[in-house]
């Protein structure tokens, strides 16, 4: 295969918005058969170069052949006519029409001039048969977990493309076991001949799955190599462009065990969501939470934040009980809470990063004691220097940040309250390596500091790192909690794994 | 110092469409920007902009926090209605004018906030909540008239609201721009307006946040409602009367209008109180010009959509991107011609 022509090739395309190069001179091989990863941090141009190929941007330079003819795709549609097709992070399907519907939306067989449905389920039936999913798709997409929903748009780009899959970031939702599902089709594609560009922040899933990397840094081209035999470490530091400094290792303070915890959960749970726990959280301690994706994770965090209202338990702050009803109840107690879904329950994306930054604190004084202008520049200023929130300007709206800056605004918008709890709920998730040990190092630092924490988080080598304590959750309840030298990969690992659970976490 | 400057940089597109429309009434009718004082009150086409744009003016004070918010509310012209009824049935009735304009702001009051428990406390979606009122409030209206226009032409002391003047100006006047001042005072002075843009972006990210998201959708209906009380004294103040069925007719699309007019979205967030009394004051300017020039009246709803349709073409986003293609490549042009000079020398 080695000579063989390239199936996609990309070269020397340049892109700038508004006079600000985004691409400069880029060159990109894709082969038949093959699983190239796309690596960078954010900004380093990925999704720009991915839009080019896509169709969803115009180059502004170079050149782009598809099987050694130039192509040069008006829009999504035309790139998918000729042959490449593209799945999102977040499906872009319709989850209210069935799993047959998803997959023709748009084509349906005709028969006199009315959609064939039994003609399309037979075919549906047929095409997903091929990826070993039998599922009944008569049944609404919503019925089934995001990694089938995502073998539909796998499936449904494949049938209409056929030529090129791009995956960008299939992973970021899925679980150890979703995603061993998801690699099993990605295989099947590579030795069906396809070309399969993947994009994730999961170095583990690249090693996995990729045969060659291609590293991006800022809108440049760094290097195209093979997968086999290649150093990690030599990876992260062509991405970041500078040596990563070694494991960060931490010691306990062995007198913050024997205080009188902060937080106190007693039975608290709710039906459905969380069986009852008991829990104490201490100053000066980060309590690290793993477990799979739906094994009530969040769940728990809502039940402590006030957002779900619990049907059992109690919880108690410093001794006392409170009556947790609201987040407004929680913030009062010194509560602050950075959820894992950043888009819809964090950022306010129209609004600057300064008023995100002093939005919880404005919103905990009320509306009558407005904050001063000079009092919120100052604020956000002091944040964006100590957080190293990158943005070009205070007054610029939140939504045109990276995920990492966005995470950091969060982070940011909770120490401005300067609570005694912080919850944070996959807090690295989706962000670049270099945000990402950061806010590893921000976590430590605040701990030192005497905050108490509550870290849930899919990545257990982060978690082990810094947590003082781990409990482990599974199928909604805890199952485990390990203290002082068992915590440990492995000891998460048995946890989740015994009682027959298949799967091991991402 | 800066303030000004950034406010006017930011209005620009509504001040650039006033201005033409003025100007082009002043083409159509000579005398339009000449003013004279007559017994004690000022006089002329530009005063008559002002007083008549009154209940749009108050109306959109309200429809820009409601919508900033993500929400609308189409009850306000059926809202004007019922406290016009109350207001003539009050003073009718034998109460005083404090008694009258008390209870006639507290009515509207509390259709804002039944308006406002439908969409916070039950979140019903906003379109259909204060459609209930719209529908309801002109029979509710006709109930407490009894199906006449109650009029009240021996109560010179509530005709005053409508048709009085001070320090030169007409009553209406002075009410909406100090109803105005204090609503943009209230909003920007305090943190209310950033809360209420927030909740208008993303209202689950606002309530995790701590913000009190019911109470204050709940105060944004409540405020709506009593804009539309005020409108609705000096709609009826005016016409010495409460006519069920007209007063406020089709002002809601006025009001909603104005906002869009003035550059608040929609879509909710961000918002601009002086942007949508510019944009209340081009409807008003449009209609004294239509009925200056003489058309036709059935000329008159179909010119006025025309041109509201040339404003809001001129302002979408579409639109905006082509302005903002077109000054980039001048720029670069420019400053293409100006490296080419360099390298000449």
């Amino acid at each position: 295969m080695a000579n063989a022509q390239p199936l996609l090739s990309v070269r020397g395309v340049s892109k700038a918005f508004l006079g600000v190069s985004a691409l400069e001179s880029v060159d990109f091989t894709l082969k038949a058969g093959e699983v190239h990863a796309l690596l960078g941090e954010n900004g380093a141009g990925k999704s720009t170069l991915i839009k080019i190929i896509t169709g969803a941007y115009r180059r502004d330079e170079g050149e782009v052949l598809l099987e050694g003819t130039p192509i040069h795709p008006r829009d999504v549609v035309d790139a998918q006519k000729l042959g490449i097709g593209t799945v999102y992070q977040e499906v872009n399907l319709l989850t209210n029409l069935t799993v047959a519907e998803n997959l023709f939306l748009g084509r349906q067989p005709k028969r006199f001039g009315l959609t064939d449905i039994r003609e399309m389920n037979r075919r549906s039936r047929a095409i997903l048969d091929t990826y070993g999913l039998d599922i009944d798709v008569t049944a609404p997409l919503t019925n089934f977990s995001v990694a089938i929903q995502q073998v539909v748009a796998i499936a449904r780009a494949v049938d209409i493309s056929g030529k090129v899959l791009v995956l960008d970031e299939p992973t970021a939702s899925l679980d150890a076991h979703e995603v061993k599902m998801l690699f099993a089709v990605v295989r099947q594609l590579r030795e069906r001949g396809m070309g399969i560009i993947f994009i994730s922040h999961f170095l583990d899933q690249v090693y996995e799955i990729a045969d060659t990397i291609t590293v991006l840094r800022n809108g440049r081209l760094i290097d195209t190599v093979p997968v086999p035999g290649l150093d990690r470490l030599k990876l992260v530091s062509m991405m970041l462009g500078r040596q990563l400094e070694s494991d960060i290792k931490r010691t306990i303070d062995p007198n913050t065990a024997r205080s009188e915890p902060l937080v106190s959960l007693r039975q608290l749970g709710k039906r459905g969501n969380i069986d009852p726990l008991d829990l104490d959280i201490r100053q000066g301690e980060v309590v690290g939470i793993a477990g799979l994706l739906g094994s009530g994770r969040t769940e728990t965090a809502q039940l402590v934040f006030g957002i779900e209202r619990p049907d059992s338990g109690t919880i108690s702050v410093a001794g006392k009980p409170v009556n947790m009803t609201s987040p407004r109840k929680a913030i009062a107690q010194g509560f602050a809470f950075c959820p894992e879904d950043r888009k819809t329950d964090g950022i306010i994306s129209d609004l600057s990063v300064r008023e995100n930054i002093i939005f919880a604190l404005q919103a905990q004084r009320g509306w009558m004691r407005p904050l001063a202008r000079s009092e919120q520049e100052a604020l956000a200023d002091r944040y964006i220097a100590a957080l190293d929130i990158r943005t070009s300007d205070r007054e610029k709206p939140i939504k045109f940040l990276s995920g990492g800056n966005q995470q950091k605004v969060l982070l940011a918008r909770w120490l401005a309250t300067n609570p005694r709890f912080l919850i944070l709920d996959e807090p690295t998730r989706g962000i670049d390596v270099g945000a990402h040990a950061e806010i590893i190092r921000l976590i430590i630092d605040l701990c030192e500091r005497g905050m108490a924490l509550l870290v849930i988080s899919s990545e257990l080598g982060e978690l082990v790192g810094y947590s003082s304590r781990i409990i482990v959750l599974r199928d909604r309840k805890m199952v485990s909690e390990l203290t002082g030298d068992e915590i440990s990969t492995d000891q998460i690992m048995k946890a989740i794994a015994s009682h027959g659970a298949t799967g091991e976490a991402a | 110092m800066m303030a000004i400057p950034t406010i006017v940089r930011e209005r620009t597109p509504q001040l650039v469409v006033l201005a033409v429309i003025l100007a082009l009434n002043a083409i159509i009718s000579p005398g339009f920007f000449s003013i004279e004082i007559q017994n004690g009150r000022l006089y002329g086409s530009l005063i008559d902009v002002l007083n008549r744009g009154a209940p749009v003016t108050l109306l959109a004070i309200g429809m820009t926090l409601v919508i900033a918010t993500k929400g609308i509310d189409l009850s306000v012209g059926a809202v004007m209605a019922i406290v016009g009824a109350v207001a003539a049935s009050l003073i009718t009735s034998g109460y005083s004018l404090p008694a009258t304009l008390a209870g006639a702001l507290f009515v509207g009051l509390a259709c804002g906030i039944w308006n406002g428990a439908l969409v916070a406390l039950l979140d019903i979606q906003p379109i259909i909540a204060t459609l209930i009122l719209m529908v309801a409030g002109r029979g509710i209206a006709q109930l407490i008239t009894e199906g006449v226009i109650l009029t009240f032409n021996d109560k010179p002391e509530l005709i005053f609201v409508g048709s009085g003047s001070f320090l030169n100006l007409p009553m209406p006047v002075i009410i909406w721009i100090v109803l105005a001042i204090l609503a943009i005072l209230v909003v920007r002075r305090s943190a209310l307006g950033l809360l209420i843009e927030a909740i208008g972006v993303n209202r689950r990210a606002s309530t995790l946040s701590g913000v009190n998201s019911r109470v204050i959708l709940l105060a944004v209906y409540a405020v709506s409602g009593l804009c539309a009380a005020v409108a609705g004294v000096i709609a009826a103040a005016d016409i010495k009367g409460a006519d069920a069925n007209n007063a406020g007719l089709w002002l809601e699309m006025d009001a909603i209008l104005a906002v869009v007019i003035g550059g608040t979205s929609l879509l909710g967030g961000r918002f601009s109180l002086i942007g949508s009394l510019m944009g209340a004051m081009i409807i008003q300017s449009l209609n004294t010009g239509i009925l200056l020039a003489g058309f036709p009246p059935e000329f008159n709803l179909i010119i006025k959509a025309a041109i509201i349709l040339i404003i809001l073409i001129v302002q979408s986003p579409a639109s905006q991107t082509a302005m903002a293609n077109f000054r980039a490549n001048r720029q670069t042009m420019a400053i293409k011609t100006e490296s080419r000079e360099h390298a000449a020398r």
